[in-house]
């Protein structure tokens, strides 16, 4: 008792205040220094889930609990995921036949699928030559001939609709760290585009020119090339003002940069290599896509560990919103409703126009970037409210309610502090910060495409559900 | 509908600007669809899409940016112009927010980024205020629980948790505490001093902290323990520590106890720690044995004033002294009371000021009913309505359930105080204002109107109703203590100059209205 209370009557009062703003006024006016919390009760207030993160709380419980999510973040700041090569999905996907459609997010059936998603099915099912048209596209998707699974459950990853057919070209990142492999499909840049559920001619045309140019020509700079290390170049982005999810700028021009090179030595025409150029240049997308492979290569790696409450995917497939955690190991998702997204939109379009939220990009997330490295990427905080302040109280959110900072990937704006990482189960339900998601806005009918870009949160449900699951199996 | 189109040459924006700008102005009122892009191929697309690509717009470069409005025929189109071209105009972002403006929402987060936090005050709904109490134990943090409805077995793990830690885990059910000179919740500005207190009630603390401040002197350290902690199952856990705490620390030359009945066990606990202080303890637990605190070593207080008394007596000022009450004074009230007129009615915001005085008139008689009388045959409910010599303590669970404590919410004294003065048995009402940190702006005031209309209903019943009024507090409080009393003087009431002398005054008034 002594040292404590001596300590205690001849410290000054720094007081931390919870609950009742009044005695901060107080406390302030007698000169203690006071820190009053931004208090919210935790769990949402659900007894129930009160009671699971009680029972994940519990010291004996959390001290293996701790060490199991020590692991995993350990995994997912170790991974060293390398582009290594790229491949046609059929070639290079576990489990893929000419007759799956991968498709983002948890499991779906075609009945039950968001627009955008409906678009992209079909669309793809004409690229494949599966079907004839859009309206023979829809009969089969219905029929039952066509198997519809997610991309995670086939170690990829798809951003908004996510689908993937059998002859588009994936990018192939392999951990070099754990060994893991991860995938994940071309960006078509911007806009009216097959994963935004647009799905007209010009879309399937430009899916055949990636299958049959953009593809190879990338593929064949690989085997010249070798491999390029995404952890370093993602690094790189983010200290150029890219938070690598809803801005990839930077990141683009490293990508180019280091594929370049390789690229010029190809066998393609040089019209061809143009062709490749000018597509790059036309967007600053084209690097999306790389970092959510990147992202995904990790965040397997830290799948399964038993008694870890970190959060190893979200990802939305427009209708429901999709979770796993490393505790739960496999593909048992914990799924809650889709939500929408809050942000400006191209003009001419309007909020009812939008679809709700959706795609695989929120390895992002998971991962520590996107929304999570809002701090790092002040050309963009229009899409968060618009002040430079809001996007670091995005980060420092995150902080909240993650187990670590990684240091492989730092924010130079905040004294270079590792982005935020490993996403707590416990922490979100006890802080009721909701982690935070940049993404894009596609409209809410098929065929149509992107109309616009903001944030998003997943449903609260979905960790309330997790904790419920997880108490399970620490009892 | 009539469209207005801008080109502005070799201006840029970036396309996340631009679509936060159209988003904007297509808010703006008046407009119907508003265009806000730079010129590209695709966005001139788009235009013609729409049928509104102008040859003007057609010779848009990449560099230059268009803006294109759709609005009502009425509607002033240059003014709409004007708003869209403001909002193109960002006004740079104030030097506010940052680091000072950081919020956190939980402890774990305050307390690693505020690594000199030493204390943690919980005042939230009582089914959390456990977690987050065990949070801040955890962090190392000194705790103040100021919830109420806190699960006994959730204190006593909290206390034990503490207690391995060497922490104190103040309250709950006693919402007070000076540490450091710094009053916590419900407390009053006394000046700092070699007294220590150590309290498992929160009235009780103040009481005896403004006394000895009229005294002259002060306070050293003040350790709200808990209203429950004598208890049985808590077993008196965190005043053993308080008392350790304050055996321990230099700047205290004399330590007082004060609490409500304790469980008879846990007192013998409680006072066998005493001779071990190496320093005077001065003992006032409400209606204790004298002989067990002699016994143990102690000094035995019989009042709240006694313990303030004796305490700077004994470690600062041997000299000190309070004027007695006055028998003449209540002489006076005596004679203006008709002969049925013989109970006292005591409404309290403090459960201690309460028992004190309830404790005071069970001296002179049985019939003492209360919703915190030990004795259940006795014992009133919030609805109940009085008997006898009546005192009711507005702060019990039984009164606060689902609203503000009464030194913050007046309204339920405020009706019974009216309700009483209808009874013409009644003698006299008691009331207590506390001042301080947490408690009303003007407890004073806000009764007023009531004691007015209180005061004319048995003046038009041809009564004579004595009010007799304490204010709790010090010259250092805010309100100011003289004028509350002023304003009570100012209208009629009686003011009494302690918890103790508004006992003594309503077990005097008893006394002589019964044998009259």
């Amino acid at each position: 008792m002594s040292t404590q209370a001596t300590s205690l009557f001849t410290s000054d009062l720094s007081v931390v205040n919870v609950g009742l703003a009044m005695f901060d006024r107080d406390l302030t006016a007698q000169g203690a220094q006071v820190t009053t919390l931004d208090w919210t009760p935790p769990g949402g207030g659900s007894p129930e889930v009160l009671a699971a993160l009680d029972a994940l709380e519990d010291p004996r419980v959390a001290e293996r609990t701790d060490a199991a999510n020590a692991e995993a973040v350990d995994r997912i700041i170790g991974a060293r995921p390398m582009l290594v090569g790229f491949g046609r999905a059929i070639d290079v996907v576990p489990g893929m036949t000419p007759t799956t459609i991968l498709h983002a997010g948890p499991p779906i059936t075609w009945d039950r699928m968001a627009g955008a998603m409906k678009g992209a099915v079909t669309g793809a099912l004409v690229f494949e030559g599966l079907a004839r048209d859009l309206d023979d596209a829809e009969r089969l998707a219905a029929s039952g001939e066509i198997t519809f699974s997610p991309c995670h459950e086939h170690d990829c990853v798809g951003s908004m609709a996510g689908v993937t057919s059998a002859s588009m070209y994936m990018h192939v990142v392999r951990n070099e760290t754990h060994g893991n492999t991860a995938f994940t499909n071309l960006s078509e840049q911007m806009a009216k585009i097959l994963r935004m559920g647009a799905n007209d001619e010009s879309v399937i045309e430009r899916l055949v020119w990636m299958r049959d140019v953009l593809g190879p020509m990338l593929k064949e700079a690989m085997e010249i090339g070798g491999p390029v290390d995404l952890r370093l170049l993602l690094s790189q982005a983010l200290h150029m003002g890219d938070e690598c999810h809803n801005r990839n700028i930077a990141g683009t021009l490293l990508l180019t940069q280091a594929l370049t090179p390789a690229l010029l030595q190809t066998s393609f025409t040089t019209e061809q290599k143009k062709e490749v150029f000018d597509f790059i240049a036309g967007s600053d997308y084209f690097s999306g896509p790389t970092w959510l492979a990147m992202a995904k290569a990790a965040m397997d790696a830290a799948h399964g560990i038993e008694g870890s409450t970190i959060v190893t995917t979200m990802a939305r497939n427009g209708v429901e919103f999709g979770l796993r955690v490393s505790g739960l190991p496999g593909n048992q998702w914990l799924t809650g409703p889709a939500q929408p997204v809050i942000g400006p939109m191209f003009a001419g379009f309007k909020p009812e126009d939008a679809g709700l939220d959706i795609g695989d990009s929120a390895i992002s997330e998971t991962y520590g970037f996107g929304g999570f490295a809002m701090a790092t990427a002040p050309a963009i905080v229009a899409l968060v409210g618009g002040t430079v302040q809001e996007a670091v109280a995005f980060t420092r959110d995150m902080g909240e309610i993650t187990t670590t900072q990684n240091p492989n990937v730092t924010i130079p704006a905040l004294g270079f502090e590792g982005i935020p990482t490993g996403i707590d189960v416990r922490k979100v339900l006890a802080t009721g910060i909701l982690p935070v998601i940049n993404t894009a806005i596609a409209h809410r009918e098929a065929g149509i495409g992107m109309i616009g870009a903001g944030i998003t949160h997943p449903p609260a449900a979905v960790f309330e559900q997790a904790a419920r699951a997880l108490a399970r199996t620490v009892a | 509908m009539s469209i207005t189109a801008v080109v502005k040459k070799n201006t840029y924006f970036d396309s996340v600007s631009l679509m936060s700008i159209s988003t904007r102005a297509n808010q703006l009122p008046g407009v119907e669809q508003a265009f806000v892009a730079m010129g590209t191929e695709m966005n001139k697309g788009v235009l013609s899409n729409l049928g509104l690509l102008t040859p003007d717009l057609g010779a848009a470069g990449t560099g230059d940016l268009v803006i294109v409005v759709e609005a009502g025929e009425e509607a002033d189109h240059t003014a709409l112009l004007a708003e869209i071209e403001d909002l193109l105009v960002q006004k740079a972002p104030s030097a506010r927010g940052g680091a000072d403006t950081v919020t956190y929402r939980t402890i774990d987060g305050a307390a690693r980024a505020v690594p000199e936090a030493n204390l943690a005050i919980v005042a939230v709904n009582g089914a959390y205020a456990g977690r987050e109490a065990r949070k801040a134990l955890e962090n190392g943090l000194h705790v103040m629980v100021f919830s109420d409805n806190v699960p006994i077995e959730e204190e006593v793990r909290l206390k034990q948790l503490a207690h391995s830690k060497g922490l104190f885990m103040m309250g709950p059910d006693c919402g007070t505490a000076i540490i450091n000179n710094v009053a916590l919740c419900f407390g009053n500005a006394v000046r700092p001093g070699t007294v220590g207190v150590v309290a498992a009630s929160g009235t009780g603390a103040q009481e005896v902290s403004v006394r000895i401040h009229a005294l002259g002197a002060g306070v050293s350290q003040l350790i709200g323990t808990g209203g429950r902690d004598l208890s049985e199952q808590v077993g008196g856990i965190m005043m053993i520590d308080g008392i350790r705490a304050l055996a321990d620390d230099p700047g205290t030359s004399v330590i007082v106890l004060v609490s409500k009945p304790p469980a008879p066990a846990v007192q013998d606990k409680v006072l066998a720690e005493i001779a071990g202080a190496g320093k005077p303890v001065v003992v006032y637990f409400v209606g204790g044995s004298e002989a067990a605190v002699t016994a143990a070593g102690g000094h035995f207080a019989a009042s709240t004033q006694d313990a303030a008394l004796q305490a700077v007596r004994l470690g600062v000022d041997a000299h000190a002294a309070v004027d007695e009450l006055a028998a003449k004074q209540v002489d006076e009230v005596c004679a203006r009371l008709a002969p049925e007129q013989r109970y006292v009615r005591g409404l309290f915001c403090g459960g201690t000021l309460c028992d004190e005085s309830m404790y005071a008139l069970l001296e002179v008689s049985d019939n003492v009913w209360s919703n915190i009388q030990k004795d259940p045959g006795r014992r009133l409910t919030a609805g109940s309505p009085s008997v006898g010599h009546t005192f009711l303590d507005f702060g019990d669970d039984d009164f606060t359930n689902g609203r503000p404590h009464p030194m913050i919410d007046p309204s339920l004294r405020l009706a019974r105080l009216v309700q009483e003065a209808e009874d013409p048995q009644v003698a006299v009402i008691l009331m207590d204002f506390v001042l301080g940190f947490g408690a009303h702006e003007d407890p004073v005031g806000v009764t007023l109107p009531a004691i007015a209309q209180a005061r004319k209903i048995a003046s038009d019943a041809g009564r004579h109703l004595e009010i007799v009024g304490y204010v709790l507090g010090t010259d250092l409080d805010t309100p100011d203590l003289a004028a509350q009393v002023a304003a009570l003087e100012a209208a009629g009431v009686t003011v009494t100059r302690s918890s103790t002398e508004t006992g003594r005054f309503a077990r005097e008034t008893a006394r002589k209205a019964h044998r009259a």
